[in-house]
């Protein structure tokens, strides 16, 4: 009897919990979020700069997810709430950097070192190969490597 | 001596070129586009007078300073006192943007430490300073006579600041 009256006791205690579940907010639109969050993953916190909007606690994030739930309802375009940020943060608020004049180096700069490294390294290959003057074998070493080739196997 | 031993040499210095700019510079800073552009607009209530508004607009034909802070901002605590003789000095008036904060507490501080601001805008919500680009208090931006703003600070402004850079550009722009 004990027994089921604290199992009882469990199971109400159990019931409650999702209705007092705090963080879900009240119905959103499943369209809007979804946009928010493909949005907001493109995104940095600024506070947190490893963050993304998407992901972070901090004040400002909440309030420039408020903004950008803002504006995804009143219709703005994904481009058109990027601009909007990117007016007053900056590029710096864009996980990827955009291809801009200013970011040529960082995009293509390791490529072109690389494709300079492997130039550099045909070309020294191609000098070391000239100096390696190959000697065909003497009759006696030819027999000296086949004995020892034969006693191998 | 082979010439291309120099090669490592040469990068070696190029790196440390680079790193002893680059470690001087602070990561967590972000360089403002607003920098040159013209001051978003903003309208208001002010802080102390409840009923009265303060629009960036009025503030055409003067050189000020904008300075974002808060009660709950420890930096903001330690800039105040700065603020404050900067503020005596009267080169340039400050103007303080009260950003998410609590109106009593605000006016509290300011009566117990006292008030280097002119007057102070109240931005309950943090609408206007999304405006002005702000992601960590204290900010302050130099505005010019045509609204312009020409220089941003990020962080307290300390006095190699106050004088190295806001003084000089305060003198330029009000010539």
């Amino acid at each position: 009897m004990k027994r089921i009256a604290w199992l009882l006791a469990i199971l109400f205690s159990l019931v409650p919990a999702p209705a007092i579940a705090g963080e879900a907010q009240p119905n959103e639109d499943p369209q809007v979020e979804a946009r928010m969050k493909a949005l907001t993953e493109q995104l940095r916190c600024l506070v947190c700069q490893n963050e993304t909007l998407a992901d972070s606690r901090a004040d400002l994030a909440e309030d420039l997810r408020r903004e950008i739930r803002k504006e995804i309802k009143a219709g703005k375009t994904d481009p058109e709430i990027i601009a909007f940020l990117t007016q007053r943060y900056g590029d710096f608020i864009l996980y990827n950097p955009p291809v801009k004049r200013t970011t040529y180096l960082l995009w293509f700069g390791p490529f072109v070192i690389l494709l300079g490294g492997i130039v550099l390294l045909y070309r020294y290959l191609g000098r070391r190969k000239k100096l390696i003057q190959e000697k065909p074998l003497t009759v006696g070493e030819r027999k000296q490597a086949e004995d020892l080739l034969r006693s191998q196997v | 001596m082979n010439r291309f031993l120099l090669i490592p040499l040469a990068l070696f210095i190029a790196l440390v070129v680079f790193l002893f700019i680059g470690l001087q510079r602070d990561p967590h800073e972000v360089p403002s586009p607003l920098i040159n552009r013209p001051a978003p607009a903003c309208q208001l209530p002010q802080l102390q007078e409840q009923t009265k508004t303060f629009t960036a607009q009025e503030m055409r034909g003067k050189v000020w300073l904008l300075n974002v802070w808060a009660t709950w901002c420890v930096a903001c605590r330690d800039e105040h006192p700065m603020l404050i003789e900067y503020a005596k000095s009267g080169a340039v008036p400050i103007y303080g943007l009260n950003y998410k904060d609590d109106r009593a507490a605000a006016l509290q501080l300011l009566k117990e430490e006292g008030n280097p601001y002119v007057l102070n805008a109240f931005d309950a919500d943090g609408r206007v300073a999304i405006d002005y680009g702000v992601y960590g208090a204290p900010e302050s931006y130099l505005i010019d006579r045509n609204g312009i703003i020409r220089f941003k600070k990020i962080g307290p402004i300390t006095p190699e600041v106050w004088e190295g850079e806001i003084l000089p550009l305060a003198r330029r722009l009000n010539q």
